[in-house]
């Protein structure tokens, strides 16, 4: 502050050396910038959920041999669609990419359609007709050690990347 | 002697009214600055500011929605708990069991839409008015931090009746919050208290409503209003209307 320099006393001539006042000065205010700096790391790090006590993201959808070709089996509750297709088996996400309304698959036109605003998915999760933005996500299949398929509903994949058992 | 008399004679009424009860200018001034709340106000104002016409009123509308607000607030505050399913409980026991309630929760949801509607008016009145020129530039930013307040006061309150409207528009609006460049998801993470709307969301909306979007309102209405009387007091139609271009 060497405005203040004057106030307190005659000038000093050298002003490369810090007189103790300033360096008191600089070490109380640099500790209340340190104090100032953690207690919002510590506040931020406070309001982040540690645990959280939401319904799993995965579950369990059967056995790969009862996806043949064609085969589309939604889950209401975790809002997915596990479909077999020409090449392996792939899981949807059923959540409208629109406003977040679920999905349902219509089994005589083939189509996954969303009853809120009447988005249009093929079975690759592809925008066939708006408002939808963007087609539904890939999610991630996997098999646990019985065998049977399990889809995480929290993990997106790259569209395309179908699961061969 | 007066009963007025003798209670203006005590020491106790004395200690904290010290001005006296003459009708001289001194003390009109003494009223205005001796009180922490009416010394954000000038203490003279000019006759025509107070016209209607003048600033149609609608920042002391915005002022008097919030007041109705705030002890609406309060006393709905008396019967909510903000916890899954028991909000949505809460808030049909108060439209149709509790005395009152349904007036009482409808007067703060109408407040609240007279509130948003006053406020963005209000910016409209400052914005032809020019009030916002030097060297009110400054009360306009704290007004647009206001409005904006205003607005996350209004959707943090959107969300605590725990209907479908309010899942909905929570689960949209927190997903708009999402798409923010690199920090969205992490905004959208404490917001929610976590990845989906659930009782975590109902919880912090509820503290963000009730109580850190209150205080951070009500004092920079208090700085919005003493700015006022520092700038000039209010600033009505500018007097070369008729000649500017």
């Amino acid at each position: 502050m060497p405005e203040l320099e004057g106030m307190f006393g005659p000038e000093v001539e050298e002003e490369e050396t810090l007189g103790r006042r300033d360096f008191f000065t600089q070490i109380g205010v640099g500790a209340c910038a340190v104090v100032a700096v953690a207690s919002g790391i510590v506040t931020l790090d406070y309001l982040e959920p540690k645990v959280l006590f939401e319904p799993s993201t995965t579950y369990v959808a059967g056995s790969p041999l009862d996806f043949a070709p064609g085969v589309v089996v939604p889950n209401q509750e975790k809002k997915a669609f596990v479909i077999g297709g020409a090449n392996g088996i792939y899981a949807l996400s059923a959540v409208c990419t629109h406003l977040g309304c679920i999905t349902r698959y219509k089994s005589d036109e083939s189509v996954i359609a969303c009853p809120c605003h009447g988005s249009r998915f093929d079975l690759e999760g592809n925008v066939t007709h708006g408002p939808a933005p963007r087609p539904l996500p890939w999610l991630d299949v996997s098999q646990d050690a019985n065998g049977n398929l399990v889809v995480d509903t929290g993990i997106v994949i790259a569209r395309g990347k179908v699961f061969r058992p | 002697m007066t009963v007025g008399e003798w209670v203006r004679n005590t020491s106790v009424y004395r200690s904290v009214i010290r001005h006296g009860v003459a009708p001289t200018n001194r003390n009109r001034s003494l009223i205005i600055f001796e009180n922490l709340f009416l010394h954000v106000h000038p203490v003279k104002v000019r006759e025509k500011t107070l016209r209607f016409t003048h600033t149609f009123w609608l920042g002391g509308i915005t002022l008097a929605s919030t007041i109705i607000l705030v002890a609406t607030g309060i006393l709905l505050m008396f019967y909510y708990h903000p916890s899954v399913p028991q909000a949505y409980r809460d808030m049909k026991e108060l439209q149709y069991v509790v005395d009152n309630g349904v007036f009482l929760r409808n007067l703060h949801r109408w407040s609240a839409h007279l509130m948003v509607f006053s406020a963005f008016l209000h910016m409209l009145r400052v914005f032809y008015h020019r009030a916002y020129r030097p060297p009110r530039q400054f009360n306009w930013v704290v007004g647009v931090v206001l409005l904006l307040l205003t607005l996350l006061l209004s959707y943090t309150g959107y969300l605590l009746p725990w209907d479908q409207l309010a899942f909905w528009g929570v689960s949209v609006g927190t997903n708009m919050a999402k798409q923010a460049p690199l920090i969205g998801e992490r905004v959208r993470f404490f917001l929610l208290g976590g990845n989906i709307v659930s009782e975590n969301a109902l919880l912090r909306f509820y503290v963000l409503h009730c109580v850190v979007l209150p205080v951070a309102l009500l004092l920079l209405i208090s700085v919005h209003i003493w700015r006022v009387r520092k700038d000039g007091g209010v600033q009505g139609p500018p007097d070369d209307e008729r000649r500017s271009p």
